[in-house]
C-alpha cells in the first residue's frame, strides 16, 4: 500500500504541531470554545453527548498492521478500549479528552495517521472499493488516483471552506462497492471501446435530508484530466452552492436546482479554463505513484487447493465461513476475506484493542501486513493465500471475529445513533443488536440469502438508511424512540433509493416487523430472487398491503 | 485570535508589512472626493464608472461575497485594487475570486481581505492570491509570521509561486 514519503510524514507532522499549540491555548483559556471550535473539527474532533469523539483518516480504507496496533495502543491508553469503523471507512474514538490529544496526534503522526478533513465543511477522506487492487473483477486500481485525490484536497486553500462537506468515493469495478452514486462526487474506472481508462463522472448524489442519486455529468473523462475536472466542479460549487441554509448547502441541492444539463454546462466552461494547467496529471508522475501501489511479492501457487474440501467438510463453522466470507482474487491461489465486525448481538463495527492487536498480527501473517475497513464497517485481508485459510479462520475464531455473516441480514450498517451522537433522536445500536439476534441462526439467514439492512438514527442517514434494501429511520415522536421502514434501496452499481412505508414502529415492534417482511419475500420469491430482486418486481405493494393487515 | 476587519482605521498588512491604507472607502455614496484613493462598491462603480475613471487618484472595487470578479473582468486594467468580502468566515466565496482575479484575469492589482476571517486563514489566503489583510491585532505582523509557519510544504498549485510536492518529487 501507499507509504508516506519525507513531504507527506512532514506534513502531518507540521499539522499535528500546529494543533497541539492550539489545543494548549484552548486549556490555557486563551481560546473560547466558540474560537476553538472550527479548529478543532478541521482536525476531527467533536464533541458528543458524553465527550470528545476523534474520527481518525483511513484513506481509502487502506490500514497497515502497524497503523492497526497504533489504533487498538491508543484506544487503550486514551479511550475505553474499543474503537469504532464508520461508514466512511474510518474508525472513530468515542471518549477522548482533550488533554490527551496532543499525544495522540504525535502517536497517529508516527504511523502516517491523522484526522485533517474528517470532519467541517471541506472535502473528506476519499473512500473506494475495499476490494481496489487485489479484485479479479477491477479494471484498474483506483487507489492511484485516490492517492492524487487525497493529496490535492489535503488543506486546498481555496476549498477548505466550502458550503457544506463533500465526499468522494472511487471505484475501479464495473460492481459498485463504494457507492459511487450516493457521494457529492463519485468516480468509477473503465475502459472505453478505444481501450482507453477513464472516469465516469457522477455528481450530486447523497442522502441525508433531501437523498439523490448521483447525476453522470461527464461519460468518459481521460484520468490525466482527473484534477482539473475536480477542480472546476468544486470552484463551481464554492461559488454558486448555497450558504443560506444548511440543509440546502449540499451539492446535490445545487446540481438539483440548476438543472443536471445548466451545471453540466457551467463545469466544462469552468474546465476548458484550467483543463491543460498544472494539475495535469501526465504518466511519469502517474508512474511515481503507481509504483507506490505495486503489488506484494505473490507466491506462484495453482488455485485449486484441495485441502480445503475436507477441512470444510470436518468443520461446520469453517464451511459456513468459507460459503459467506470471501471474494475472488485476480492472483492464482490468493482469495479476499471479509472478516465480520458485525457480530450477532453486538454493535456493527466497533472493534477492541485486543481484536485491533490481533487482527495487526494476523495480517502480518496472512496478508502481507494490510487490510481494509469497509463502508459496511467491517474488515477485508486483501492477501490470503488459499490454503492458509483455515489456519486463519481458526485463529480468528479465538478473537470473536470469525462471524460467518457478510452479505446476510445480520450483517447490518447502523450509524452511533442516540447512545452517542449529539444529533441522534433515537438509538440505533440497540436496534441492530435486536435484529441480529433474531436472525442469528445461520440456516435460517442463509435461506434468506442476501439482503443488507441499514439504519439510521436520525434524518442525517449516516447509517444510509435510504440505500438500504431495508432501510430503518428512527425519530422522536412525543419523546418516543419511532422507527420508520423503507424498502428497495440499493447502494449498488443499480442505486436506488427507498420511500417510507407505511406508521412506524417501537422498538420491538420494528424487529417483528422485519421478521414479517422476510416472511412476505420467502412466501413471494421466485427461484434464486434476491429480497431486492423481488421487491423490485413487486414495489411496495404485497409487502406494505401484508405487513399492515391485522395481525395473522 | 484575530479578525480582519472592515473597519480600516486599524493598521493595513501588507506582504507582511504594516502599511500606511492610501485608499478610503466609500459606500453608497455618489458624492465622490475629488482626490484621493477610493474603494468603491460594485453598484457604485457600476453607475458612476465614468466619473470615477476622471479622477486621477487609484481607484479599487470591493466585491460582496456572490459578486463574481467576472463582472468587473474587463474594468480590472482601470483598478488598483479589489478588496473581497467575507461575510462569515465559514463562507469561502473569496477564495475563488481571488484566484480567479490572479489566475484567470491576471490582475497584478492589490487583492485585499476584508470582514470576518480567522488568523488561521491567512496561510490559505495568501496561497490563492490576497497580499494586503486588515488585522484587528495587538501584533499582526507577529500574526503573520506565525501563520506563513503553520506550513510548509503544499500539494495543490497555485499562482503564488510556491514549489509544490508534486513538484519537488519530480527534483
Amino acid at each position: 500500500m501507499y507509504q508516506y514519503d519525507e513531504y507527506d510524514q512532514d506534513f502531518v507532522e507540521q499539522r499535528a504541531r500546529q494543533f497541539s499549540r492550539q489545543v494548549e491555548r484552548r486549556i490555557s483559556g486563551e481560546l473560547t470554545e466558540d474560537q476553538f471550535k472550527p479548529l478543532r473539527l478541521m482536525n476531527g474532533l467533536y464533541l458528543q453527548l458524553h465527550a470528545y469523539m476523534l474520527r481518525i483518516n483511513v484513506p481509502y480504507g487502506c490500514l497497515s498492521s502497524a497503523q492497526m496496533r497504533k489504533l487498538g495502543h491508543v484506544a487503550r491508553l486514551y479511550d475505553k478500549s474499543y474503537g469504532h469503523l464508520t461508514t466512511r471507512q474510518n474508525m472513530q474514538l468515542n471518549w477522548i479528552r482533550l488533554t490527551d490529544m496532543p499525544q495522540i496526534l504525535l502517536e497517529l503522526a508516527s504511523v502516517e495517521m491523522h484526522g485533517i478533513q474528517s470532519s467541517g465543511n471541506c472535502i473528506r477522506n476519499i473512500t473506494a472499493d475495499e476490494y481496489a487492487g487485489v479484485a479479479a473483477d477491477e479494471v484498474e486500481d483506483p487507489r492511484i488516483y485516490c492517492e492524487f485525490l487525497r493529496q490535492w484536497s489535503s488543506l486546498h486553500p481555496e476549498f477548505s471552506f466550502l458550503p457544506r462537506k463533500f465526499k468522494f468515493a472511487v471505484t475501479g469495478s464495473p460492481n459498485d462497492r463504494a457507492a459511487v452514486k450516493a457521494h457529492d462526487i463519485g468516480l468509477r474506472l473503465y475502459r472505453n471501446d478505444q481501450g482507453e481508462v477513464g472516469f465516469e463522472v457522477f455528481v450530486g448524489g447523497g442522502l441525508g435530508r433531501t437523498p439523490f442519486i448521483g447525476k453522470l455529468i461527464r461519460d468518459f473523462l481521460p484520468t490525466e484530466h482527473l484534477l482539473s475536472y475536480c477542480e472546476a466542479i468544486l470552484r463551481v460549487y464554492n461559488q454558486l452552492g448555497r450558504r443560506d441554509n444548511k440543509y440546502k448547502a449540499r451539492i446535490k441541492v445545487l446540481v438539483h436546482e440548476t438543472g443536471e444539463e445548466a451545471f453540466r454546462e457551467l463545469v466544462e466552461k469552468e474546465w476548458e479554463a484550467i483543463r491543460d494547467g498544472t494539475l495535469s496529471l501526465p504518466e511519469e508522475d502517474v508512474a511515481l505513484i503507481r509504483a507506490r501501489f505495486a503489488p506484494p511479492k505473490y507466491e506462484d501457487l495453482e488455485d485449486d487447493t484441495p485441502s480445503l474440501e475436507s477441512q470444510r467438510a470436518e468443520n461446520p463453522g469453517f464451511n459456513d465461513w468459507m460459503d459467506q466470507q470471501l471474494a475472488e482474487h485476480k492472483q492464482a491461489g490468493y482469495t479476499i476475506v471479509n472478516i465480520s465486525c458485525t457480530p450477532i448481538g453486538k454493535p456493527p463495527g466497533d472493534i477492541s484493542s485486543e481484536q485491533m492487536e490481533s487482527v495487526a498480527d494476523l495480517a502480518e501473517t496472512y496478508s502481507f501486513g494490510e487490510m481494509r475497513v469497509t463502508h459496511n464497517q467491517n474488515l477485508v485481508f486483501t492477501d490470503v493465500r488459499k490454503k492458509d485459510l483455515f489456519s486463519l479462520w481458526q485463529d480468528l475464531v479465538k478473537v470473536e471475529l470469525a462471524t460467518p455473516n457478510h452479505g446476510l441480514i445480520s450483517d447490518t450498517i447502523c450509524c452511533p445513533g442516540l447512545d452517542y451522537c449529539a444529533l441522534a433522536n433515537a438509538r440505533s445500536i440497540p436496534l441492530a443488536e435486536k435484529i441480529s439476534t433474531a436472525f442469528a441462526d445461520q440456516e435460517r439467514q442463509k435461506e434468506i440469502g442476501e439482503i443488507y439492512i441499514n439504519m439510521s438514527g436520525c434524518i442525517n442517514a449516516c447509517g444510509h438508511h435510504h440505500v438500504g434494501n431495508i432501510g430503518i429511520l428512527g425519530v422522536d415522536k412525543k419523546n418516543t424512540e419511532l422507527y420508520q421502514l423503507m424498502l428497495g434501496g440499493s447502494a449498488k452499481e443499480d442505486a436506488s433509493l427507498g420511500k417510507i412505508l407505511g406508521p412506524g414502529f417501537d422498538e420491538d415492534g420494528v424487529v417483528t416487523a422485519i421478521e414479517k417482511l422476510i416472511d412476505i419475500y420467502l412466501d413471494l420469491r421466485k427461484d434464486g430472487e434476491t429480497f431486492l430482486e423481488t421487491h423490485r418486481r413487486l414495489g411496495d405493494g404485497p409487502f406494505k398491503e401484508r405487513l399492515y393487515s391485522a395481525p395473522s | 485570535m484575530a479578525r480582519l476587519r472592515k473597519d480600516f482605521t486599524v493598521p493595513l498588512l501588507k506582504n507582511g508589512k504594516i502599511t500606511e491604507d492610501a485608499f478610503t472607502r466609500v459606500t453608497g455614496e455618489t458624492d465622490f472626493p475629488s482626490t484621493g484613493a477610493l474603494i468603491v462598491d460594485l453598484t457604485s462603480w457600476q453607475e458612476h464608472r465614468s466619473e470615477l475613471l476622471g479622477r486621477a487618484d487609484p481607484i479599487g472595487i470591493e466585491l460582496a461575497a456572490g459578486e463574481s470578479p467576472s463582472e468587473i473582468a474587463d474594468d480590472l486594467g482601470n483598478l488598483s485594487l479589489v478588496a473581497l468580502d467575507f461575510p462569515a468566515f465559514s463562507d469561502g466565496r473569496a477564495f475563488s475570486s481571488a484566484r480567479l482575479l490572479r489566475e484567470r484575469y491576471h490582475f497584478k492589482g492589490e487583492v485585499r481581505a476584508v470582514g470576518d476571517v480567522l488568523l488561521e486563514q491567512l496561510h490559505f489566503m495568501s496561497r490563492v492570491g490576497f497580499d494586503s489583510f486588515v488585522l484587528d491585532s495587538e501584533d499582526p505582523v507577529q500574526e503573520w509570521l506565525i501563520a506563513q509557519d503553520d506550513l510548509n510544504l503544499w500539494y495543490q498549485p497555485t499562482e503564488d509561486g510556491r514549489i509544490t510536492v508534486r513538484q519537488k518529487r519530480r527534483g
